[in-house]
């Protein structure tokens, strides 16, 4: 199935006010998903014969924030989480964006929300853990939202584009 | 009827579950690795595996620097297989770019990213050996992978981090002329001045390469010892392996028969087009009694088909590279810039599928660079997989997942 055949399904299927978007004027094609139906849409798309998409190949945040002044027609600043899926039936695969504000009601500091998709793909509870970790996207209903790569008690999202390094780690100094 | 006995209260001894760690220092898990283990006596009931010490936020550095630079990190990744890395971010660079590399290239790309395979799954052997006690099949792996090295170094002059496939192709081509390999003449009895062409050099491995696959059969695959540790352990369901993203040797050792030189995308798989081979995948009818689909043994033995399969492979690329057409590197510009688009490709990688995923904004950095790691999927199973085993069986289970901390942490 072309990512257009999918779109056209989940459209029928949820309507438009879920599904808001595709995008296919790119190299992969991708499919935009209202943040609070993710879960209902990668469930569908997992159990759907005609999809079968039983393989989550990644799952990553994207922080979109233009940190060069001098850079035309910048971004809008938010959020992204892009869902690589593939199904090992049909070999087909299919992408899902979901935007998401940088910030839960603009307070900085405080990550945005978004469902787990980890009840649906065991895979996914890893890969969450270190978007939670590194892009600071909190993940609802998640078993063990806890950091993966970094330690425990690091603070900050190291892949947020306006993160600043620490200057000193348990008596180690940076720079 | 029960005694207060005051000494007894003191030492408060108890003999319920306990909380073992198994790393990160530990000979068997394979770099740093921590796994924190809950066992009652002997049986484990659940693992925990603790990951990061080697962390190093490969993607931070690769959103500051051009794809030609990010290559050496993408060596650091998964050093154990540094070609099929290079080969991996390569390729998707490509495919944003909207670059097709002349068929000399390809040809150059499969012998140097198949020889790589047969490198990378020698250590796995020859490690795996490790983890089950026995120390000789470790030393005629390695005694094998120097050669390789020597070839690579021979090709561009480092024996780990190469970053010898790049954008546009690879940095250099293929030597006419190099001396011997040491190792090589000293197997094959030759003069250790001899000067040969660098195919040649390769044939020559090839041909007493091959020949050793069945000794090393002898030594691990078909000993009686080694398939008591293996057969029947870690067993790993199709589906379970799928819905916890499990690529490679360990996904085909369940019994999916998907490989994506042969499945991936078409940037990628026209390389192995026209060459005789398959995918080798289990159930196997050669396998002992014991063996269960998708235990440990089968995921070595996909390994072991793998190294034969990669040999035939390298033989036939051999043969082509004379007559293959056009140049082994178009240019591609330290600095040249990448679209506003973005493209995420997989490759079949020894370990598994290893994903990139990059975002171009016009710039000669790309906005986001992300690697996905497949030992990163292949060992978030192992907590399942050890659930009521015996202690000593989780290294054979975790080495038989053949994980590299370097690609896992990135």
């Amino acid at each position: 199935m072309q990512v257009g055949e999918i779109h056209q399904l989940l459209v029928d299927r949820f309507g438009s006010e879920k599904i808001t978007g595709l995008k296919t004027d790119t190299k992969d094609p991708w499919i935009e998903v209202a943040p609070a139906a993710i879960h209902e849409v990668c469930e569908f798309l997992h159990d759907d014969p005609r999809t079968a998409l039983d393989g989550l190949c990644d799952l990553c945040g994207v922080d979109c924030l233009e940190t060069d002044p001098k850079k035309k027609n910048p971004v809008e600043p938010h959020v992204e989480v892009v869902y690589h899926l593939y199904s090992y039936t049909h070999r087909h695969s299919c992408k899902l964006k979901v935007k998401l504000p940088r910030w839960r009601n603009g307070e900085k500091g405080q990550p945005p929300q978004l469902p787990s998709v980890s009840g649906v793909w065991d895979v996914a509870n890893w890969h969450e853990r270190e978007a939670y970790d590194l892009v600071g996207i909190e993940f609802l209903d998640h078993p063990n939202l806890r950091r993966i790569l970094c330690p425990e008690d690091w603070e900050g999202h190291p892949l947020r584009k306006d993160y600043e390094f620490p200057l000193e780690y348990h008596g180690i100094r940076g720079k | 009827m029960q005694v207060e006995d005051p000494r007894v209260v003191e030492f408060d001894v108890r003999t319920d579950e306990m909380l073992i760690n198994m790393g990160p220092q530990h000979p068997s898990t394979h770099g740093v690795l921590r796994l924190l283990l809950r066992t009652d006596g002997e049986v484990v009931h659940e693992v925990t595996p603790h990951i990061g010490y080697l962390h190093r936020c490969a993607e931070k550095i690769g959103e500051n620097l051009s794809p030609p630079q990010w290559i050496p990190y993408t060596d650091r990744m998964d050093y154990l297989a540094a070609m099929n890395m290079n080969l991996g971010f390569a390729l998707a660079v490509e495919k944003l770019v909207g670059l097709e590399v002349p068929d000399k290239a390809m040809v150059l790309r499969v012998i140097i990213a198949e020889l790589g395979r047969v490198a990378s799954h020698l250590v796995g052997m020859g490690a795996y050996g490790l983890d089950l006690g026995t120390f000789s099949p470790f030393l005629y792996a390695f005694r094998e992978r120097e050669i390789i090295l020597d070839l690579f170094e021979e090709v561009c002059g480092a024996r780990l981090t190469y970053s010898y496939i790049t954008p546009g192709g690879a940095t250099h081509d293929l030597p006419d002329q190099i001396t011997i390999p040491p190792g090589l003449a000293q197997l094959t009895g030759r003069n250790p001045h001899t000067t040969l062409s660098w195919m040649d050099a390769c044939r020559m491995f090839l041909d007493w390469m091959g020949p050793r696959i069945e000794e090393y059969h002898t030594l691990l695959t078909r000993n009686a010892i080694f398939i008591k540790r293996t057969a029947g352990l870690g067993i790993l369901p199709r589906d379970m392996a799928i819905s916890y993203g499990c690529t490679g040797p360990v996904l085909r050792g369940s019994g999916v028969n998907h490989d994506l030189r042969r499945d991936g995308e078409p940037i990628y798989t026209r390389m192995y087009q026209g060459y005789q081979w398959a995918v080798q995948a289990a159930p196997f009818q050669d396998a002992p009694r014991d063996v269960i689909l998708g235990d440990n043994w089968c995921r070595f033995y996909v390994r072991m088909r793998e190294v034969a399969e990669s040999i035939n492979l390298v033989r036939q690329a051999l043969d082509r590279y004379p007559k293959a057409e056009g140049t082994h590197r178009l240019p591609f510009k330290m600095g040249q810039k990448l679209p506003n688009d973005e493209v995420y490709l997989e490759t079949e990688c020894p370990r598994g599928q290893m994903g990139f995923y990059i975002v171009g904004d016009g710039d000669a950095e790309p906005f986001r660079a992300r690697a996905k790691s497949s030992c990163f999927c292949n060992l978030s199973v192992c907590g399942p997989l050890c659930e009521g085993v015996l202690i000593a069986d989780v290294p054979a289970i975790v080495g038989s997942l053949d994980i590299v901390m370097g690609e896992i942490d990135r």
